[in-house]
């Protein structure tokens, strides 16, 4: 059974494989669309603290014995709490000046906290199991899915989800958005935007270290984890348009799927074609997919 | 006399390097509407912004209702009762009209309702949906009026309110304003269309220079129109 010049099971499998990437993708990049629109940084950070929140899950079992689904919630907590001190401490003293300096500075936290875990647990990675409920898979007859990645897909839709949600359809996201376009009057009208700007961060990042417990299962537990993803997903979100929630999902998603066909036909070219991409929507459409051109 | 309810003394603000109140002074007595009057680049929006607490560098005294509020951020200062509408109307395209007009939290008791609300803007009830920038010039007026009433706050900074409208939406504009102030808002107001100032308010200040320099109550308008008329220098 061919399809597309291919079998299908060849073809199916890349296409899975794709869609778990962009799974990742879309959650990270989200975290750093939300991060983008309110705080105007593009967040170095945010790969890091995805390996955080990979190790605190880590951790919690290792150390405490705490297992995978707390650890859903526990992690992105732990790490989101961490992302609001970084905001309330380290990038509100130097908001207002040009936010090169705010980059700058999320570029040296991802040094200083994957130097510090390399430190301590070396390159070489911790094994994290899948979660007993979790284990197998399914026979589709074409190909086996393992019921983890299908986990993580289903996972990364309802958050991606859920977080469109907040933004686009209740009144805490319609503040949020206002506070994007103009936060000096969101503030004349009595909201504490720089509160706002904390959560967030905090959310983001919670996004992120959210995104690093469903990676913890597959890929191994490494400190460099975060930088061999993150510079793709930057590529993805500005792709999808800088600060666009939408777009950060949907290109989170079509790209991881674009690298996964890419694979199957010319695979010597699947690890650049997200950057051919963003050349070529950046010169065909500069403020991205998704983006308002100015 | 009645306390005022607003009392701005010697405010002084920049912006950057660029000294642009010289210590303006004046007070808003309760349930009136007052209006600060002056020439383009005068200081009558810094004023604003200055009390609002938009403009980071100020100093001088700015009292409502004996809190003293030069040192609070904006929120702090919003949340003491007092709501803007700033000059270039802040609509945001990024939120519908119904998002628009719900924005700003509730902060005290006692504000419009949106039934209310939509009572004085019938327009506002038939765009809910549509990209609060899509609205007209006019629209985006009354919106940017609407959504400060809802909130509780009894003392509005509305910031030329008819700037670049159609005469007909300037007297509904006038008509609204004067209609809040029975229902006992108390209003500072920015003007440059002095025909419309003179028409709906109680008490009258000069911007020049980033100063107040003169102070006429309604009485005295007729007998000081030349003066008046010099100042704005129309
Ligand atoms: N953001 C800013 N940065 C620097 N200078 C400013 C800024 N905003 C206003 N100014 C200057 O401050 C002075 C007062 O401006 P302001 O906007 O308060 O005047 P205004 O009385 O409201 O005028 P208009 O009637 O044109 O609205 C002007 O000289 C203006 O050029
Ligand atoms: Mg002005």
């Amino acid at each position: 059974m061919d399809f597309l010049g291919v079998p299908f099971p060849v073809f199916a499998g890349q296409l899975l494989i794709g869609l778990i990437n962009g799974a990742f993708y879309a959650v990270l990049s989200l975290g750093l669309a939300l991060i983008f629109g309110l705080l105007n940084i593009v967040n170095f950070a945010h790969g890091a603290l995805y390996m955080v929140g990979a190790f605190v899950a880590f951790l919690l079992l290792d150390v405490l014995g705490i297992g995978y689904w707390p650890a859903l919630v526990l992690s992105p907590i732990i790490v989101g709490v961490f992302g609001m001190a970084i905001e309330r401490f380290l990038l509100r003293p130097i908001a207002d000046l040009d936010h090169l300096y705010g980059l700058l500075l999320t570029f040296g936290l991802a040094l200083l906290i994957e130097g510090l875990f390399r430190q301590v647990y070396g390159v070489s990675g911790e094994t994290y199991a899948i979660p007993a409920a979790l284990q197998g898979g399914f026979n589709l007859g074409f190909m086996f899915l393992p019921t983890y990645r299908a986990w993580v897909i289903v996972a990364a839709v309802v958050v991606c989800g859920a977080t469109w949600f907040l933004i686009e359809q209740t009144r805490l996201g319609a503040t949020m958005r206002a506070a994007v376009e103009n936060a000096d009057l969101v503030r004349a009208f009595g909201v504490n935007v720089p509160l706002l700007v904390t959560l967030t961060y905090g959310l983001g990042v919670a996004l992120a270290a959210f995104a690093g417990v469903l990676a913890a299962p597959i890929y191994s537990v490494n400190p460099l984890m975060g930088s061999n993803i993150i510079i793709v997903v930057f590529a993805i979100v500005v792709i999808g348009g800088l600060g666009s929630i939408k777009g950060a999902i949907l290109s989170g998603f079509l790209l991881g799927i674009a690298e996964g066909v890419t694979r199957v036909y010319y695979p010597e070219a699947s690890n650049i074609i997200i950057f051919v991409v963003m050349a070529v929507v950046l010169i065909v459409r500069p403020a991205g997919l998704f983006g308002k051109t100015a | 006399m009645t306390e005022p309810v607003l009392t701005v003394e010697g405010l002084e603000a920049w912006y950057g390097e660029s000294h642009i109140l010289h210590g303006v002074s004046f007070e808003v007595p309760p349930g009136q509407i007052v209006t600060l009057l002056g020439r383009n680049g005068a200081g009558k929006t810094t004023t604003l912004r200055s009390i609002m607490g938009l403009v980071k560098k100020r100093k001088g005294s700015v009292r409502h209702q004996g809190e003293e509020l030069i040192a609070l951020p904006a929120n702090r200062i919003a949340r003491s009762g007092i709501a803007y509408c700033p000059e270039e109307r802040g609509i945001f395209s990024s939120l519908n009209v119904k998002e628009n007009l719900q924005l700003p939290p509730t902060i005290a008791d006692g504000g419009m309702s949106l039934d209310r609300v939509y009572e004085l803007f019938p327009i506002l009830k038939t765009r809910g949906a549509s990209q609060g920038t899509k609205l007209s010039g006019g629209e985006q007026q009354m919106l940017a009026i609407a959504r400060i009433l809802r909130t509780g706050a009894r003392i509005l900074l509305l910031d030329e309110p008819t700037e670049g409208l159609a005469p007909v939406i300037v007297q509904q504009i006038g008509t609204i304003i004067t209609r809040l102030k029975e229902e006992g808002f108390t209003i500072l107001l920015v003007e440059q269309n002095f025909r419309f100032a003179e028409k709906t308010g109680d008490l009258h200040y000069v911007v020049e220079h980033g100063e107040v320099v003169d102070r006429f109550e309604r009485a005295q308008v007729a007998g000081n129109r030349d003066k008046i008329t010099r100042y704005l220098g129309v």
